[in-house]
């Protein structure tokens, strides 16, 4: 599913170059749970940003599904966040302005041209499954902080991608709700087979994952 | 992203920050607004300036004593007594001419009873009635009769008779004095409105024989009576120019001069008309023009408005892009906001500037009102420009937010 090879990020501040990541390499098979754990500055966020398709490697290669990601340019990377990945974020980043539903069918709204009838009963079916089908038309600003981070796992859903980022899912969330969603997620996992990707601190969260990437000063500790 | 959910996402967006909204709108507004009803009231203007140049009649040559210099600049005109009876005769033989009137212009004092009013006399051969498009609202207007008998006869304008009898009823028959002559009243001719300089309702007419010996007077030139103007009436508005040129050469025939040099002027209505049209397009496209500067500064107001929603909204740009949104889609989402902005404006503006245009039609402008005419195409027109205005001013916003990089944009709070 992911395969990087020597990955370098390097940021420019002036004249003095940041090493992020220097030459990290690894693969994650499909339908693998992994945890990438590492303290602030190791590097972990960068990679996380580069495997999302947000950003590009200063050097190294990236192969997502086969694909190499390095030479795409924004447009093609906007599509492949589309169609491949899903986020969920710390913060969850739910537009406030919008409905439960609407943040959840964001993602197809920017997938071509589909029916508005089946964009509105791909949302509802996944905001059923994450158990939200009564608040379809709350606003994200009336629900819980647990709540509001499974409207972004269902946003996440939405467009069946092939691989799940949450980057840091449970940071802003008590331990008890923190446990549900990362049951949630393993559950997706089993259930269909999605590739996850976590980021975390927490090391009970990446005990339950298969394998555990540690980053320390941009490269790659050990593996578990 | 479909338009129909940028539309909604727009209005939501605006709705969330209404106060903000109403006053960016509110610029685009008053540009609209302004542009609409300086554009109505030149039409307004200009339509009122040709009506009553054309109720005077239609396709009409006049032609006047006194030349016309190189510089355009009329000299002595009316001054020089050069124009006669003959040469009004000598004009109605041309082809092309339905219809020639003498006539004679003066200042008159006319009295009845107690009431007295100075106008404008006029006389005329008898076929003036249909050269000047004049109806009559009661009577009749001059005879051939009347012509060759000199009688002392008068027709009356509508509002000299509204002045001097307080109404047009009963009037035919009575008697009024002319600078102290007694003449009766054989016709009262209908209003045609206008008012100043141009109105057709405060003047009488006698016969031109009347005039030239009962009077003011009759000069001689070259053997012949000197009158004041000749009226010339075209068969058609096609053959008015073919009318000019024969009348200037039957003209300078007569009077045995060369161009450059003649002692009189031959002006077509249709000149004239053309000219007032002219005065009025100039003072429409130069009030429209200060209207339109007004949009651009509303359209100013849309930009800076944009410009802090991108910045507010990056980190909901950085969302839209991290789930698939590329740059077209948030390019269009802000250029459909600001479009809604200057498009909301544009109609307000219209609704608000046909009401302006509609109060200042009740107003009085030197004695006279202006009736506006609101134009589909200028209402088109302004909604259009209120449509580009909000495009061209926020190009830019959305080009920027387009161009925010991904990471950056979710990192910002």
């Amino acid at each position: 599913m992911i395969e990087v090879q020597n990955l370098t990020k390097i940021y420019r501040l002036g004249s003095v170059d940041v090493p992020a990541l220097r030459g990290v390499s690894f693969r994650i098979e499909r339908g693998e749970v992994v945890a990438i754990m590492g303290q602030s500055g190791s590097g972990k966020s960068t990679l996380m940003n580069i495997l999302g398709c947000l950003d590009l490697p200063t050097d190294g290669q990236y192969l997502l599904d086969g694909k190499n990601i390095s030479g795409m340019d924004e447009d093609e990377l906007a599509g492949i966040r589309n169609q491949k990945i899903g986020f969920v974020f710390q913060q969850f980043n739910l537009l406030p302005r919008m409905t439960v539903r609407r943040n959840a069918e964001l993602p197809l709204t920017y997938d071509g041209a589909r029916p508005e009838k089946e964009i509105h009963q791909r949302a509802e079916d996944i905001l059923n499954a994450v158990g939200l089908g009564d608040r379809l038309n709350h606003r994200p600003t009336e629900l819980s902080g647990g709540q509001q981070q499974r409207v972004a796992i269902a946003r996440a859903l939405v467009n069946q991608p092939d691989l799940i980022l949450a980057d840091e899912p449970t940071g802003n969330l008590d331990s008890h709700t923190g446990a549900d969603i990362i049951k949630l997620l393993l559950g997706l996992n089993k259930q269909s087979g999605l590739t996850l990707v976590i980021v975390t601190h927490d090391s009970s969260i990446a005990a339950q994952t298969q394998r555990v990437i540690r980053l320390r000063d941009g490269i790659i500790e050990d593996r578990g | 992203m479909k338009l129909y959910r940028l539309f909604i996402e727009a209005l939501e967006s605006l709705n969330a920050n209404k106060l903000r909204s109403m006053l960016t709108v509110l610029g685009i507004v008053i540009g609209v607004a302004a542009v609409i009803a300086m554009l109505s009231i030149g039409r307004g203007a200009e339509a009122s300036i040709t009506s009553r140049i054309e109720s005077m009649g239609t396709n009409l040559i006049y032609v006047t004593p006194g030349s016309t210099s190189e510089s355009g600049v009329q000299s002595s005109a009316g001054s020089a007594g050069t124009l006669t009876l003959d040469d009004s005769e000598a004009l109605a033989s041309l082809p092309d001419v339905v219809d020639v009137a003498a006539l004679t212009n003066n200042m008159v004092q006319v009295v009845y009873q107690g009431q007295n009013t100075r106008t404008r006399l006029v006389g005329v051969t008898p076929s003036y009635e249909t050269v000047g498009s004049l109806t009559l609202e009661d009577g009749e207007f001059i005879s051939e009769d009347d012509q060759n008998a000199r009688s002392l006869v008068v027709v009356l304008g509508n509002s000299v008779a509204e002045d001097l009898f307080g109404s047009t009823a009963g009037v035919v028959g009575q008697r009024v004095r002319l600078n102290g002559q007694p003449y009766k009243v054989i016709g009262v001719l209908a209003s045609k409105g206008g008012t100043g300089f141009m109105n057709q309702d405060d003047q009488v007419f006698i016969p031109l024989s009347t005039a030239l010996y009962r009077l003011v007077g009759n000069s001689q030139f070259r053997g012949s009576s000197v009158i004041g103007q000749i009226t010339v009436k075209a068969s058609s508005t096609d053959a008015i120019d073919q009318v000019v040129n024969e009348v200037m050469l039957t003209m300078r025939e007569l009077h045995g001069t060369v161009e450059g040099a003649d002692d009189f002027t031959v002006t077509s209505q249709q000149a004239t008309l053309d000219a007032a049209t002219e005065v009025a397009d100039t003072m429409t496209i130069f009030l429209g023009g200060i209207a339109g500067i007004s949009l651009a500064v509303g359209g100013i107001g849309i930009m800076n408005i944009m410009l802090t929603t991108v910045t507010e909204r990056t980190h909901e740009i950085g969302l839209r892009k991290a789930v698939g949104a590329k740059r077209q889609d948030i390019l269009l989402q802000f250029l459909v906001e600001s479009v809604v902005l200057s498009l909301a404006g544009g109609l307000i503006g219209v609704a608000l500037g046909w009401s302006t245009a509609r109060l200042m039609g009740q107003v009085q402008f030197s004695g006279s009102t202006i009736t506006p005419v609101v134009g589909l195409d200028s209402v088109l027109l302004a909604t259009l420009f209120s449509m580009a205005v909000g495009l061209f001013f926020g190009i830019y916003p959305a080009t920027r937010a387009a161009r925010l990089q991904p990471v950056e944009a979710l990192r910002y709070e």
